[in-house]
């Protein structure tokens, strides 16, 4: 069973609805419970870093999430946010400290001082390297976007890139950990190809 | 590199697809669900999804609709019609859409758009401005109590971008279901005035007139009646597009 945790501010209905559609047994929780018995865990998020790591805390699973993936080291897919969320900190909202699963730090996107459009909306490229989340994807392919603030990262996690104005982190891998920088659920085929990969016995 | 969108605009009077001429004339094009599973198997960009009635009638657009629109597409969807609250806009997300664009509210209540965009995000939020073009050649805002707004359109595009709003969906109304082309002016002047993407709807009647828009600025191309009542699907606009050296995604 993978739970898909519910912030209360994330877009949880578009990724149950994909999961749904891949027949992967999930449920969509905020409870400590459903997060103690997951087997695999999916953190979406829309929203501002520091939003999301207040809900995290009132929800008291702080430490349960850095149990369950540092410790038992089941796989967890951070979605947008979650993924950033995984830093050790972030600096939307007022500097936050982050789940501190991946070193690094969440900025506002350096494209914004090259004069590109923030926020980064809509459908890029993503090149990858040798990366199990993206087997029989193509390499190249695009996937929809809709961000202002990005993962620098200080360890070498990052396996999947985009360009724009900058290259930046597109997905990260360390271990059993998983973060996309871009939406899946809204990608169309491709998208839905990852998340099965990621329900799939590769993880 | 970002790729430039085509996103079908699909406009709802309570519960049924219509097309309106100039905001006005209307036609019936039948259920929304139907139109969205059209558009997923095409595999488009983007939807975008309005009740044209909503706020005139002083209620919201009808969350069962939005969910099972939802359900039929694992693409982005943008969803407007009737939002006003900070509490309608986290029950639309919930009921699946992605961003909503907000319209009436902005005039109506303006500091709305700083609550909305503080709780939801900058992406969660898109500004959609309804403009008409006076016989003096001048751009104002339409609103849709039929009265001129008060607002010109150059001080509504620098309240919404102070507002930190994710995006502009601009509406031409004159050009509204006429298949006469976008307004390449209009948006040569919007994007003048703005840093954040644009979306541009109203008047498209072929693939070149997508390529133009983009080529005046525009981040992403809506229309309607292209796709409802020609042979032009969104795939056309984009290959067009891609001949022009404009990256899209095919």
């Amino acid at each position: 069973m993978i739970t898909v945790i519910d912030l209360g501010i994330s877009n949880v209905g578009s990724v149950g609805r994909a999961l749904d559609h891949l027949n992967a047994a999930h449920k969509i929780s905020q409870l400590r419970s459903d997060i103690i018995n997951a087997e695999k865990l999916i953190l979406p998020g829309v929203g501002s870093f520091s939003e999301g790591m207040n809900r995290i805390r009132q929800l008291g699973i702080f430490d349960l999430l850095r149990d369950r993936t540092l410790i038992e080291k089941i796989p967890i897919l951070g979605i947008c946010l979650g993924m950033q969320l995984f830093a050790s900190e972030g600096e939307e909202g007022g500097l936050t400290k982050g789940l501190n699963l991946v070193e690094g730090r969440v900025c506002y996107h350096r494209s914004a001082g090259l004069g590109f459009r923030l926020p980064h909306i809509g459908w890029d490229e993503v090149y990858y390297e040798d990366f199990k989340l993206f087997d029989s994807i193509t390499n190249n392919s695009c996937f929809y976007f809709v961000h202002s603030y990005e993962l620098l990262v200080n360890e070498p996690v990052t396996l999947a890139f985009t360009n724009y104005g900058v290259t930046f982190t597109a997905a990260v891998q360390k271990e059993n950990i998983l973060g996309v920088q871009f939406h899946p659920e809204k990608s169309q085929m491709v998208g839905l190809k990852l998340l099965e990969n990621f329900c799939s016995d590769r993880f | 590199m970002l790729r430039h969108r085509v996103i079908p605009l699909v406009l709802l009077d309570g519960y049924s697809v219509v097309k309106t001429i100039r905001f006005d004339v209307r036609r019936n094009l039948g259920n929304p669900i139907v139109v969205a599973k059209i558009y997923n198997a095409r595999n488009v960009d983007e939807l975008i999804l309005l009740d044209i009635d909503a706020s005139k009638e002083n209620r919201g657009i009808d969350l069962q609709t939005v969910g099972s629109v939802a359900s039929e597409c694992f693409m982005p969807l943008t969803v407007g019609g009737g939002i006003k609250t900070c509490d309608e806009i986290a029950r639309t997300l919930k009921a699946g859409a992605d961003k909503v664009a907000l319209n009436s509210v902005i005039f109506e209540n303006p500091n709305f758009l700083f609550d909305a965009v503080s709780t939801f995000g900058s992406q969660c939020i898109v500004a959609s401005l309804d403009v008409v073009k006076s016989s003096m050649g001048e751009y104002s805002l339409y609103s849709h109590a039929r009265k001129k707004n008060s607002f010109s359109l150059k001080d509504c595009l620098s309240f919404v971008i102070a507002a930190k709003v994710g995006e502009v969906l601009l509406n031409n109304v004159d050009r509204d279901g006429t298949m006469f082309g976008y307004d390449i002016n209009l948006i040569k002047y919007v994007k003048s005035q703005i840093n954040i993407p644009l979306i541009v709807a109203g008047g498209a009647s072929s693939p070149h007139d997508c390529t133009q828009a983009i080529k005046a600025g525009a981040s992403a191309v809506s229309a309607a009646s292209i796709f409802h009542f020609t042979s032009i699907t969104p795939l056309l606009c984009k290959e067009d597009m891609h001949s022009h050296g404009i990256p899209v995604r095919i």
